[in-house]
């Protein structure tokens, strides 16, 4: 009995936010448009008109504002609500293709297609069903691993020929070697800027070069990952479909600033919201962590102001998950760090050493529980059925100062009964 | 193992709350409990039973009188499922001069027309060469609540 070869799709969301700002306005279908990161800074997605008009990934808004006058780009505040739930549903439709499937990002996944004939057919299918369902146009590309499934997707996106599918299996040897000699290293998952030039010095220029490569060279300049990359274009899957996500190890809960911010008493404000989400997200793969750091930073663009950016860790004398206990140390922790006469432009919260609740150990000098799990049960149960922040530790959120800007936010159209769209 | 990785990722938003509404076929006692407590065999899924397509469905509010013939108005909230083929006589969500708007759908002898449900307003009939985009099928309309 011979076992199929592996054959893996990979399925990304073509310009994924500004697909998601368009589903409720098709008023905006051939409009260059852009949505900027959280408090409104960079470029994070483009419509093809936007990059045809020379817009960057992650470039500044304030440097494309002479285009955008000229051309009339209209630019969005994320609206994460909004994709996290066009989100799932794109995810939960292309399940239904295979027993298995690896969501990557908010906006691709592997779909494990081995074994299944005329892979062609169900890949316009899939594209079909997303974009019937939920609106979305996407892009399929096929390959025996995950390193060439990615790179058939890059194809499927930038070729119109390909009507959005590519099936990399499907090339003869001769083809394949004509296909990779065309496609630059860098559009190689993983192989990024970096290591781009320093691939370059070795003369791998482009994704045939890397397959071809010397292996006991490769190895010795850049290590087993680069091998790695190498065996996975070779045809050998050396990274696994990850059906569960691995629980967190840290958790970062962090943002700048929408103006900065001179007072303790905002600062403390902020935290307790980055407390609160970070415990939540604790409670919510049932574990615990065992410390905390807080983070204080000025802005460091702004050359003319003083800087500090302390930042404090402290162990939990208990592992704990409780919103309450952690907010305690993070106020102490931000009060021992703070100076006044600086002006702060972010600040964060990281908890780490992270593991399951069920792992406790006692400590001799202390009493044996912290923290209040029915009472942060009723919060966490509370909070997702009236939407987060219903429930809130009291010095949580009470100043708009250093809140998110977010002035060109379209509405939560799938999410609040309120921001329905209208018909 | 699927939905697993999903709800942990993200938060699912569609409605998925359920509402279980009991269905007590008794007169409820008071002083001892009831014997027919064991038999308690049906509930009611209000999810459900109005969502046939959790992944493709989605809620709008009614703007305008240009329903009202079917019991439409302004206020109201439609569930529209977009994994439904429209068809001859279906009530859809349309899409036309870049605005959505909800029509009854005509499609008989080569003729594409949008109907209101409303006199005052004049049918759209779709021009040679002019295509009809549908963003979705309306399935049901949740009235304004009484209370």
């Amino acid at each position: 009995m011979t076992t199929a070869v592996q054959q893996l799709a990979l399925v990304d969301c073509n310009n994924f936010y500004v697909s998601c700002e368009r589903l409720f306005r098709p008023d905006l279908a051939n409009v260059p448009m852009v949505v900027l990161s959280n408090n409104d800074g960079c470029v994070v997605s483009r419509s093809n008109e936007a990059k045809a008009l020379g817009i960057k990934m992650g470039q500044p808004w304030f440097e494309c504002k002479g285009l955008a006058e000229e051309h009339g780009i209209l630019a969005f505040s994320s609206n994460y609500e909004l994709y996290a739930d066009l989100s799932n549903r794109v995810m939960q439709t292309l399940s239904n293709f295979s027993p298995s499937q690896e969501v990557y990002s908010i906006d691709e996944c592997f779909v494990d297609l081995t074994g299944i004939p005329k892979l062609r057919e169900v890949s316009y299918a899939m594209r079909a069903r997303v974009g019937m369902w939920v609106g979305m146009p996407v892009c399929v590309g096929i390959g025996p691993t995950k390193t060439l499934a990615k790179l058939a997707n890059h194809v499927a996106k930038k070729h119109p020929r390909s009507k959005g599918v590519f099936n990399y299996s499907a090339l003869n040897p001769e083809q394949k070697a004509r296909l990779l000699a065309q496609l630059p290293v860098e559009e190689v998952w993983g192989v990024g800027r970096k290591l781009t030039k320093r691939l370059a010095l070795h003369g791998i220029q482009n994704v045939l070069d890397l397959r071809e490569a010397h292996v006991p060279t490769l190895r010795a300049e850049f290590g087993v990952v680069m091998e790695k990359v190498q065996r996975e274009l070779q045809e050998v899957a050396c990274i696994k479909l990850e059906e569960v996500q691995a629980d967190k190890q840290q958790i970062i809960s962090s943002r700048s600033f929408g103006s900065m911010v001179t007072e303790l008493p905002v600062l403390k404000d902020a935290l307790s919201t980055f407390v609160a989400n970070a415990c939540a997200k604790l409670r919510a793969q049932g574990s615990h962590a065992s410390v905390i750091q807080v983070f204080l930073q000025t802005n460091r663009f702004r050359k003319d102001l003083p800087q500090y950016m302390p930042s404090l860790a402290v162990p939990l004398p208990q592992p704990t998950n409780d919103t309450l206990e952690v907010n305690r140390w993070a106020d102490y922790l931000c009060e021992r760090m703070f100076r006044a006469s600086y002006q702060y432009k972010k600040a964060g919260i990281m908890l780490s050493e992270i593991s399951p609740v069920t792992h406790q150990q006692g400590d001799l000098l202390e009493p044996a529980s912290v923290g209040n799990t029915r009472l942060m049960q009723a919060l966490d149960s509370l909070n997702q059925r009236y939407g987060r922040g219903t429930v809130k530790v009291s010095t949580q959120g009470v100043y708009a100062q250093w809140q998110m800007r977010q002035e060109r936010k379209s509405p939560c159209y799938t999410t609040r009964w309120e921001e329905l769209p209208l018909v | 193992m699927k939905s697993a990785v999903v709800s942990q990722l993200l938060r699912v938003l569609v409605p998925d709350t359920r509402v279980w509404l009991q269905v007590c076929p008794w007169k409820v006692p008071a002083g001892f409990p009831s014997p027919a407590a064991d038999y308690v065999y049906k509930s009611i899924d209000l999810n459900e039973h109005l969502i046939r397509n959790k992944e493709a469905t989605f809620v709008f509010k009614v703007k305008g009188d240009s329903m009202t013939g079917v019991g439409i108005n302004e206020g109201d909230e439609l569930l529209v499922d977009r994994s439904i083929e429209a068809r001859h006589g279906h009530i859809v969500i349309a899409i036309l001069n870049g605005e959505l708007t909800v029509k009854r759908l005509h499609q008989r002898g080569g003729v594409v027309k949008l109907i209101a449900e409303n006199p005052r307003y004049p049918a759209i009939v779709l021009k040679d060469g002019q295509e009809l985009m549908v963003w979705g099928v309306v399935t049901r309309n949740l009235p304004k609540s009484f209370c």
